[in-house]
């Protein structure tokens, strides 16, 4: 039966999340028609996040309660081309979310600001070190085609509408003590100061310190005292429950979209939030270079609808971004044979190491924790003067501590040797349990020939639709760089004299769906100049549809070491911004091909 | 998702008219007693009646909660605890049914980095291995688990950790394994209205303050000295 078609609007956005909520706001305040559709189901803190439901452990850690639902649609993952993929059966690895405010209500709110040096990689690298510096294997690294210049005014957007607490290290060129001296400038001072420290966040600064190292607050999203952001979300002061990470804040103190940007949407006339509405197609003009609307179903009735639209804004999660323009047939699929096409490209992951240590005599309290307590150096990473040549990796990363978000279930620190059950393990557990904290390393991960995202030839998601296939592993740049990593995390861990230390492993590691890593996932619709080898412009507008706009990390053509919400949330608004300013005017590419 | 606490009490009651009519497997009558007898565990389920396990299952899971949490100075014993209760309702609970898990095939072993790959739901699972299990132990020590020796579950235990036993006519001994030591801690350390961790033992064992934490002065106060904690769950303040 064919799809009933709606009257048209001018801007559909798919998915509501971070990027979504911001272009939510900002383009029905200036008075477009917009429809959100959301797969997930409306989200408020008074229903879903109230004391004391929203402290379960297990409803929202080991049950997953706010994620994505994997017997629905998941993705398929296989390290290497000769594998057969298989599917991601429960979610591990990585959490993407599933509501209204998407994984925006389950993160930590790590909020940075990526420098010229993740944008201007290519060049930066190939001056320093020479073209042979980088791999042929990594040929895909590039400049993404935009400055830290033209960002820091839409990184202070985001910073002031998401209450992000922290300190500045750079004002203005000029060094500021206490914050991260490696930081590029910005023009003022962060909306709130940083979080409390806690004990463990205290040990690794002051052997931070020691060490020669220059450690600062990591900035967060989350309110380090009450505050009210210029669109007039009330934010309150974090409290340090403990359950920041996988949950919905009561206390309104984690910025989220379903407490700022998407309230702030439906205040306009113009915006209409139509949730538990599952995008299957973006529909497009096979005569023009445009897309015409998106196919969608109502998950409550069945119902399949057409709603036409003069643009779309593709915001859903990372990897389901690149699989909706897989879906839709927008885009050249990447073919790692050739080395041709571009969707699918530079899919990038995230390299971790860590130490722990126990501390007899010592009590850590880890339950009082918040996103932003940790403390964290950033000397192998924003730092250009980290000399890389002797390691031969690309990149940089992150070394911090701070016990955010342990509980009981997932969370059970025992010395090394300890048995795993019995009165021993109980006893271990009442002495070493709070007694202990690890020290951990976040690294970027490089674009590799053979890591990237197709369409899966044998699975399919509750449409009938084709699952996205993941090929992904860890390779040479990211195992050199782990090397490092851990000798400088092992050195840091040493220094504080534990009573029992667990060391961190430099050896090369594979890429494994269980445990947990990390859900900054990014690349798949890389940005760049260059038509042939990027999805999208450096504004985030399709190179095949020039009113298709692609937000997300699955931009970045590279991973860095910070966490990516501040730099997607800056490019959201920069992406407003000039379709304000300059596409609505002339509609039409932004970038000459 | 208060509509989801509302159902699990709805759940739980069902469960407990349905023990009625089951089972011959009675609870420690000790599990009881302290139920009724605390406040802080009025909503923990007051009968033990099992809604998924069969009496052999049960007499299984009872010896391995049992002998995983000895009694002792830290603690009662695993099913004075309530984690043989913990498990029954997880297994017939939707994670126990496969909810939010991917089930279409083709069926592949796969790679160990590539996760669960079995056309079993958990409690798909735990009804195929336990029989299996049992039977290996039959097999090496002439009776079922719940009948060895301490010393003999405690080498069973570890021969399934580490692979060492073949589960015939059953999923692979690791996979079961690495699921029955999850739902076991989850059991010790999850809200006590999913049926464990009664009385709040496991949270007392390592201090966690449960549901309150309202720690802005907490920080500072206790930094390096242990917090005082009178842990509180869910149901303590419903």
């Amino acid at each position: 039966m064919a799809a009933r078609k709606l009257k048209e609007v001018d801007a559909v956005i798919i998915g509501l999340g971070w990027t979504g909520g911001i272009l939510a706001k900002e383009l029905s305040e200036a008075g477009l028609k917009v429809v959100a559709l959301e797969r997930g189901r409306m989200t408020t803190t008074e229903a879903d996040f109230q004391l004391q439901q929203v402290r379960d452990e297990l409803r929202y850690v080991q049950r997953q309660e706010m994620m994505q639902d994997a017997s629905r649609d998941t993705v398929t993952m296989r390290n290497t081309p000769k594998q057969d993929a298989l599917p991601v059966r429960r979610l591990g690895s990585f959490l993407p979310g599933e509501a209204v405010g998407g994984s925006g209500l389950h993160w930590s709110g790590g909020t940075w600001r990526w420098s010229d040096n993740e944008f201007k990689v290519r060049s930066l690298y190939e001056q320093r070190y020479g073209s042979k510096f980088i791999s042929a294997e990594m040929s895909d690294l590039r400049d993404w085609g935009i400055s830290y210049a033209e960002l820091e005014r839409y990184y202070d957007k985001f910073e002031y509408m998401a209450a992000v607490s922290g300190k500045a290290g750079n004002l203005n060129g000029r060094i500021q003590p206490g914050g991260n001296p490696f930081e590029s400038p910005r023009a003022r001072e962060y909306p709130l100061p940083p979080l409390k420290n806690v004990l463990s966040s205290q040990l690794f600064a002051e052997a931070a310190t020691k060490a020669g190292y220059h450690p600062f607050p990591r900035p967060a999203a989350n309110a380090s005292r009450a505050y009210t952001n210029p669109d007039g979300a009330s934010f309150g002061g974090c409290q340090y429950c403990g359950f920041c990470q996988r949950f919905g804040c009561e206390a309104n103190a984690k910025a989220s979209p379903h407490i700022t940007v998407v309230p702030a949407a439906l205040k306009s006339q113009n915006f209409e939030l139509r949730t538990n509405a599952w995008v299957t197609q973006i529909l497009k003009d096979p005569s023009a270079k445009r897309v015409t609307g998106v196919l969608y179903t109502n998950l409550l009735t069945g119902e399949e609808l057409e709603q036409p639209a003069s643009m779309v804004m593709l915001c859903t999660f990372t990897m389901n971004n690149t699989h909706m323009m897989l879906l839709s047939g927008i885009g050249q699929p990447y073919d790692p044979a050739t080395q041709t096409g571009v969707i699918g490209r530079n899919y990038c992951y995230e390299t971790r190491t860590g130490a722990n240590l126990f501390f007899e005599g010592r009590t850590f309290n880890r339950f009082i924790s918040a996103g932003g307590t940790n403390w964290v150096i950033d000397d192998f990473n924003a730092n250009w003067d980290f000399d890389r040549a002797p390691h031969g990796f690309v990149g940089g990363y992150i070394v911090s501590a701070g016990h955010n978000t342990n509980l009981p279930i997932g969370n059970r620190p025992v010395p090394g040797g300890t048995p795993a059950w019995g009165t021993a393990w109980k006893q271990a557990l009442a002495k070493w349990s709070d007694a202990s904290m690890s020290i951990t390393s976040s690294g970027g991960s490089m674009p590799h020939r053979y890591n990237y995202l197709d369409l899966d030839p044998t699975y399919k998601n509750a449409f009938n639709q084709p699952l996205l296939r993941m090929t992904f592993d860890f390779k040479e740049n990211e195992h050199r760089m782990n090397a490092h990593a851990a000798q400088v995390v092992n050195e840091l861990a040493k220094s504080l004299n534990a009573t029992r230390m667990g060391s961190a492993s430099g050896k090369p590691q594979s890429w494994t769906v269980v445990p947990y890593l990390s859900t900054h996932n990014g690349g798949g619709t890389p940005m760049g100049t260059d038509p042939k080898t990027s999805a999208v412009n450096p504004f985030l507008q399709s190179w095949d549809a020039h009113n298709l706009f692609v937000m997300g990390a699955n931009v970045f053509p590279h991973n860095g070491a910070y966490q990516p919400t501040g730099l997607v949330g800056a490019l959201a608004y920069r992406t407003a911004d000039i379709i304000k300013s300059r596409y609505l005017k002339n509609p039409g590419p932004l970038v000459s091909a | 998702m208060d509509r989801d606490s509302e159902g699990r009490r709805a759940f739980l009651k069902g469960a407990v008219a349905g023990s009625a009519a089951a089972v011959t497997t009675a609870l420690p009558g000790t599990a009881s007693a302290q139920a009724a007898g605390s406040k802080a565990t009025a909503s923990a389920p007051a009968t033990a009646g099992y809604v998924f396990l069969t009496p052999d299952e049960g007499a299984f899971i009872e010896a391995v909660v049992d002998h995983m949490v000895p009694a002792d100075a830290l603690t009662p014993k695993g099913t004075d605890l309530g984690l043989h209760i913990y498990i029954d309702r997880a297994l017939a609970s939707g994670w126990g049914k496969g909810e939010r898990l991917y089930r279409q095939g083709p069926w592949k072993q796969g790679t160990g980095n590539q996760g669960y790959q079995l056309p079993l739901t958990p409690s798909e699972l735990y009804r195929a291995a336990i029989p299996a299990a049992d039977a290996a132990c039959v097999k090496a020590y002439g009776k079922t688990f719940d009948k060895v020796t301490p010393e003999q579950r405690e080498a069973f235990l570890v021969a399934m950790q580490q692979g060492k036993v073949t589960l015939e006519n059953g999923p692979p001994v690791r996979i079961f394994f690495g699921m029955l030591y999850q739902n076991v801690m989850e059991g010790m350390f999850a809200d006590p209205i999913y049926g464990g961790n009664r009385d709040k033992a496991g949270w007392k064992l390592v201090n966690f303050p449960g549901v309150i934490a309202t720690n802005q002065q907490n920080i500072d106060k206790f930094r390096d000295r242990r917090m005082p904690t009178n842990p509180l769950g869910i149901a303590d303040i419903s």
